[in-house]
């Protein structure tokens, strides 16, 4: 079971994991969760009504990993559909930081759990419910979307290349993340087709 | 076989309506191919989110793929804004344009 999630009987799935990545995932999902921010969405100790109705951004995020992650909807070909693309911007923008944020909360208070589980131990298995499965997978998709940004790949080909970094290339580390999280997310994936 | 020039007369009469009003151009919803999303993901959200099956998900993954975009719903306007926005939540590139054939 180490390194891939296997599905569990009644639903969900599991995995061995050792301290080290525990810590790993944790301070992950605590990036993300500081890289998509409150964004431009009012306080959350403001007026709950006035939440409601606030409008989101209208510009794409200027930081290419939440371009990434909070794409246009319309192509730019025209001033009509880069309206149409503010506009949809303005309603949808805040819901999906939200949801995101929530799914990466899923996955940093699994890890609180588990590291005190793990603790002396030197590691646990993380037991997923089918539910838990579909936030860890978002949250491992979007950790996917981001550090893939940060390492500029943007073609197929590309990726194969760092596959082969020398260990002393400073994008080692990161690659090594990146190919670990596919791997886990690739066998979630799996649980969720059988 | 008096039943032919009925429909051909209806088929006139719906033309001429169709010359008012505007016409209702559907819009599509189409995926944009990338290098991070797992093909395996890319197939299980389109038979999660649109209900298809693993055979016309997996091959509409492989258009997307190998085509760079692929149409993965029609329907209107706000129909595919749905569609599309649930596409960024799994984090898969998506717009949504009007079909002009």
């Amino acid at each position: 079971m180490a390194g891939h999630f296997e599905a569990i009987a009644g639903g969900g799935a599991a995995v061995a994991l050792d301290e080290v990545e525990i810590s790993i995932l944790r301070s992950l999902a605590v990036q993300l969760l500081e890289l998509i921010g409150p964004g431009d969405e009012p306080d959350a100790d403001a007026d709950p009504l006035a939440a409601l109705f606030a409008e989101g951004p209208s510009e794409p995020p200027s930081d290419p990993a939440l371009r990434r992650l909070f794409p246009d909807a319309y192509g730019d070909d025209s001033e009509e559909l880069r309206a149409a693309a503010a506009d949809f911007r303005r309603y949808t923008e805040n819901d999906l930081r939200a949801r995101k944020r929530e799914d990466a909360l899923v996955v940093v208070r699994a890890m609180d759990a588990l590291s005190a589980e793990a603790l002396g131990e030197g590691g646990a298995v993380l037991k997923l419910t089918p539910d838990e499965s579909r936030a860890w997978l978002g949250t491992l998709n979007d950790l996917r979307l981001t550090i893939a940004t940060r390492l500029e790949i943007t073609e197929d080909e590309e990726s194969e290349r760092l596959y082969r970094l020398p260990d002393s290339d400073p994008r080692k580390p990161m690659v090594m993340a990146y190919l670990w999280l596919g791997a886990l997310q690739e066998s979630l994936v799996e649980t969720l087709m059988s | 076989m008096s039943v032919a020039p009925v429909e051909i007369e209806r088929t006139e009469s719906a033309e001429e309506v169709s010359a008012v009003v505007e016409p209702d151009v559907p819009w599509v919803t189409l995926v944009h191919n990338d290098p991070v999303n797992l093909m395996s993901y890319v197939t299980y959200v389109f038979q999660t989110y649109f209900g298809y099956s693993k055979d016309k998900a997996h091959k509409l993954m492989l258009d997307v793929h190998h085509k760079g975009r692929a149409v993965v719903s029609s329907g209107t306007r706000e129909e595919m804004e749905r569609d599309v926005q649930a596409m960024h939540g799994y984090g898969l590139w998506a717009t949504l344009s009007q079909d002009r054939g």
